[in-house]
């Protein structure tokens, strides 16, 4: 075997049961979340340290064995899918928290720590974690951090960039840094931990994050407005932000997207809308009393068919999972579900939304949308069958004209997901100055050997090879 | 959603039982989408934190052997015995996957592939599946001898003398895991047709299905089914032999004698004779209703089959379905009155999982006098019964088991609930060991059927 030396070394590193080779250990690790995507890697290891993966990237550069990091294989862009021939280096087993530190409000866990233990341990100390992916029931916090995940509350609260304080990171050389601190303010040096969020494994291996923490908001309410149109759903959209009302959540669901959730979920969605609203305040009660009035009124303005008012609280999270289940609830229909991620200046929403009708029917396909509306955050799930070879072909003509309009509307072609090896195609058409360039030149000095997830993002030539 | 009521459905099972995963209607397989929602509700998964051991990993196995890309090797038998079956992955998938379809065919793959024999495996699944589970009337006499040994004094004498240190180091550790026998069997204490007591007249016609180990094991939960139905109006019929449902079968491969058992039980419950058929396991009452499913390629039975299933009822469900009584608290100054008392739930996997059944027992448990009904963290996880687990995978099994007892003694409760005779007896177990072993394990229609009959001593 090719690698007999390297995976010996391995077992001797780490541990003989925490490198896997066997086809039936490896070829479970072969996908993540991502349609039709799919490579068997030559290996899986379980690291438990950050010097185990210090040694692990010695030996892969030594070897000539890419990299590929993973968590738990949720992501949505193929950032963690296997290249050919690679290493897959799994984190799952980092997975304690280290602090809840009440008195800077920062929680530090290892990067394998599921994203709901993140949010649960802030909530036990009466502190709040917001960024909320769809897949935070078992999305790792490490993989978060690599895709600067998004969410739900993206509108209020920002994404996973904007509670990362720090960090320890693997380099490919295998050298540690430690980025950040949990000073509020600190300018010292460029902002390296910034350059790692988002950067989907390409320039290092993030183990440990520092996580900035708020107060638990006090009170929180849901609204769920239903719509015959969705062009009367965008135009509430529009008008709430405009009534300078920044809601927690403002989920939009197409009509095929809901009666799919509600089969799953059974919540009570009305299966006849067209198109729904899911919307959450949250804070003070008086402000989210308030808020929740003001919205209604807008709704019920907007010629909203049905409004309704959460009973309390387990209903509002019953309707908020709901939702989260949205994508994988659409596998119902067909086959494959490819799932886009265009995002939009929440003024050209309802244009976008029309315009991905229009391509839908151009080229007889099958779209639902659903996303994150109060952010422009858009998600237009093309349902179709991989096997179907002129189907497929429609499929990527569609996607390409739907970033085509993104773009052209000053959007971006992935808000939340990534770009990895889905969006990969489309990166140029966005950055068509020295911005793309710029992008590769990083890449190529942390990673000059081209070791960690190549191919991802962008293709690069190799340079060096040492 | 009106309260204590689910308003969830099973997932609907595909057109007809594959003979092989390469058979399988592919879009099976396809409708997973690898998405990971299973992840965090699969014990295995989150036992060991590989893939391999998840459902989407075994789907993802599954999918690569009707493909072509990989051999029915030994570990892919394992891995399909590791699984526990409990299906807390199928109420978890947005995406519907059909599991328990891919499971069974997988294993009855497995089983024909004969990745995994070994002589003594062969001998204890002819002895087991072919043997003594398709005997009802041998099974009885084996409980009856092990009712011997273990009433005459024999058990306790040869554990005293340390004479079960004598047995082979598998049936040492089985030995006291074994359920404790009845005295008295279902067809003692249940006669064939039931009547509610004058001058109430029957509106409803049910029939009831006694299972093996409840038949032998819980006499008493039987007694109680049909008590509490008859204290509803129903005339219950409950024949004395029945056979296996053959449940245990088609979960361990062996398709084949679960079609030939279901055939069995429609020869002997005409669904058209009933209302309602009734099954108050939770294990046997997931694949009783699946017999639509089993039988869709025969042709004889098929119509039959279906509204068999169309009839099959959880006793939990169909209590609430026909708004059963709420038993009146016994008056006060009473002996009988009802003492206040905390209850918790454990969910049988395959009564929430497989049947989602799951606010119907504790609509029931909350209409006791008395009883304050108490969740407990992961009420919905296996206790690591899961059929013959226990024996197959002890490791994994008493690590579930140790898990589940923590949850249930952190509550309090003086008595857990359950519905079903693995969970039954497995929790008893793990309790009978543990800080709080004066702790009652109780099927929820047996807690009724005292309310009901605490009444009558007013």
């Amino acid at each position: 075997m090719k690698f007999a030396a390297l995976l010996d070394t391995l077992r001797r590193t780490l541990a003989p049961e925490r490198v896997l080779t066997a086809p039936e250990d490896i070829l479970p690790y072969g996908f993540d979340g991502t349609a039709t995507l799919k490579q068997r890697p030559v290996a899986v290891v379980f690291p438990l340290t950050a010097a185990e993966i210090g040694a692990t990237l010695r030996l892969a550069r030594e070897h000539r064995l890419p990299v590929v990091t993973r968590g738990s294989g949720t992501g949505l862009s193929g950032g963690s899918v296997p290249t050919a021939e690679c290493l897959v280096v799994c984190l799952v087993k980092m997975d304690r928290i280290i602090e809840v530190d009440t008195a800077n409000l920062i929680l530090t866990a290892q990067a394998g720590v599921i994203t709901q233990h993140i949010f649960e341990a802030a909530d036990a100390a009466g502190l709040f974690y917001p960024p909320d992916p769809g897949s935070m029931k078992i999305s790792t916090i490490g993989g978060n951090v690599a895709e600067n995940s998004g969410g739900l509350r993206g509108l209020k609260y920002g994404v996973t960039r904007n509670y990362v304080m720090g960090m320890e990171v693997v380099l490919p050389d295998g050298s540690i840094c430690h980025l950040g601190n949990k000073c509020v303010k600190d300018v010292a040096g460029y902002s390296m931990r910034d350059l790692f969020i988002g950067s989907e494994g390409t320039l290092g291996i993030v183990t440990e994050v520092m996580l900035r923490l708020l107060p638990k908001p006090a009170d929180r309410r849901t609204l769920l407005a239903t719509f015959s149109a969705m062009d009367a759903a965008a135009t509430v959209v529009s008008a709430i932000i405009a009534a300078g009302i920044v809601p927690c959540t403002l989920e939009f669901l197409d009509g095929r997207t809901l009666r799919c959730v509600e089969d799953f979920a059974h919540v009570g969605l009305p299966r006849d809308a067209a198109a729904l609203l899911l919307i959450e305040a949250d804070g003070h009660p008086a402000a989210v009393a308030d808020e929740i009035a003001r919205m209604e009124k807008i709704c019920r303005d907007g010629l909203a068919t049905t409004v309704r008012v959460a009973a309390d609280a387990a209903e509002g999270v019953r309707l908020a999972t709901a939702r989260r289940s949205a994508f994988s609830a659409l596998a119902r229909l067909r086959p494959t579900t490819i799932l886009e991620d265009v995002t939009v200046p929440r003024s050209e929403l309802a244009g976008m939304i029309r315009e991905v009708e229009e391509i839908a029917r151009r080229h007889d396909l099958q779209i639902a949308t659903f996303g994150h509306f109060g952010d422009g955050n858009l998600h237009p799930t093309i349902l179709t069958d991989e096997r179907d070879a002129a189907e497929m072909h429609r499929v990527h003509a569609a996607m390409g004209e739907i970033v085509d309009a993104a773009l052209s509307r000053g959007g971006t072609i992935t808000g939340e997901h990534g770009v990895g090896l889905a969006k990969k195609p489309y990166l140029s058409r966005q950055f068509d100055d020295a911005s793309f360039t710029l992008m590769r030149q990083i890449k190529q000095t942390l990673d000059p050997a081209h070791l960690l997830n190549p191919g991802k993002i962008f293709d690069l030539v190799p340079t060096d090879r040492s | 959603m009106s309260a204590g009521q689910t308003n969830l459905v099973p997932p609907a099972r595909s057109d007809g039982p594959a003979a092989s995963l390469a058979d399988l209607d592919y879009s099976v397989l396809q409708q997973c989408m690898h998405c990971g929602m299973c992840l965090p509700t699969c014990p295995t998964y989150v036992e060991t934190k590989q893939e391999r051991n998840s459902p989407r990993g075994r789907i993802a196995l599954m999918r690569a052997i009707a493909d072509g890309e990989l051999e029915i090797s030994r570990a892919f038998g394992e891995e399909m015995y590791y699984c526990l079956g409990c299906l807390a992955c199928t109420t978890a998938c947005p995406a519907g996957v059909d599991y328990p379809d891919l499971f069974e065919t997988a294993r009855a793959e497995i089983e024909a592939a004969g990745v995994l024999e070994t002589p003594k495996r062969n001998t204890i699944r002819a002895v087991l599946l072919r043997g003594l589970f398709t005997r009802p009337r041998l099974l009885r006499a084996v409980g009856r001898l092990l009712w011997l040994w273990q009433a005459s004094g024999a058990q306790t004498f040869a554990r005293r003398a340390c004479l079960t240190r004598l047995l082979p180091a598998d049936l040492r550790r089985l030995e006291p895991q074994a359920p404790t026998m009845r005295r008295r069997f279902s067809h003692q204490i249940v006669s064939p047709v039931e009547k509610p007591a004058p001058p109430a007249a029957p509106v409803r016609r049910v029939a009831v299905l006694t299972g093996c180990i409840q038949d032998l094991a819980f006499s008493d939960v039987n007694r109680a089914t049909v008590d509490v139905l008859l204290a509803n109006g129903c005339e219950v019929h409950t024949p004395a032999v029945q056979p296996c449902c053959g449940s245990l079968h088609a979960h361990n491969g062996d398709l084949a004698t679960a079609r030939e058992l279901a055939r069995r039980q429609l020869d002997l419950i005409n669904p058209a004779d009933f209302d309602a058929i009734i099954s108050n396991a939770g294990g046997c009452g997931s694949h009783l209703r699946h017999y639509d499913h089993l039988l869709s390629d025969d042709p004889a039975y098929a119509p039959r089959a279906r509204a068999w299933s169309a009839k099959l009822r959880d006793i939990h469900e169909y209590l609430v379905e026909i708004d059963f009584r709420h038993p009146a608290a016994p008056s006060s100054g009473a002996d009988a009155a009802a003492k206040p008392q905390l209850v918790t739930y454990h969910e049988s996997c395959h009564l929430c999982h497989g049947q989602k059944v799951s606010q119907q027992p504790r609509a029931i448990l909350r209409a006791l006098p008395g009883v304050t009904l108490t969740e407990c963290k992961e009420a919905t996880w296996c206790c690591g019964s899961a059929g013959i687990y226990n024996i197959t995978q002890p490791s994994t099994s008493a690590w579930l088991q140790q898990r589940k007892i923590d949850h249930l003694n952190a509550t309090g409760a003086s008595v857990v609930a359950t519905a079903n005779p693995g969970c039954q007896l497995q929790i008893a177990n793990g309790l009978a060991v543990s800080s709080q072993s004066s702790t009652a394990v109780e099927h929820p229609v047996v807690l009724l059927a005292r309310a009901y009959a605490a009444e009558s001593t007013r």
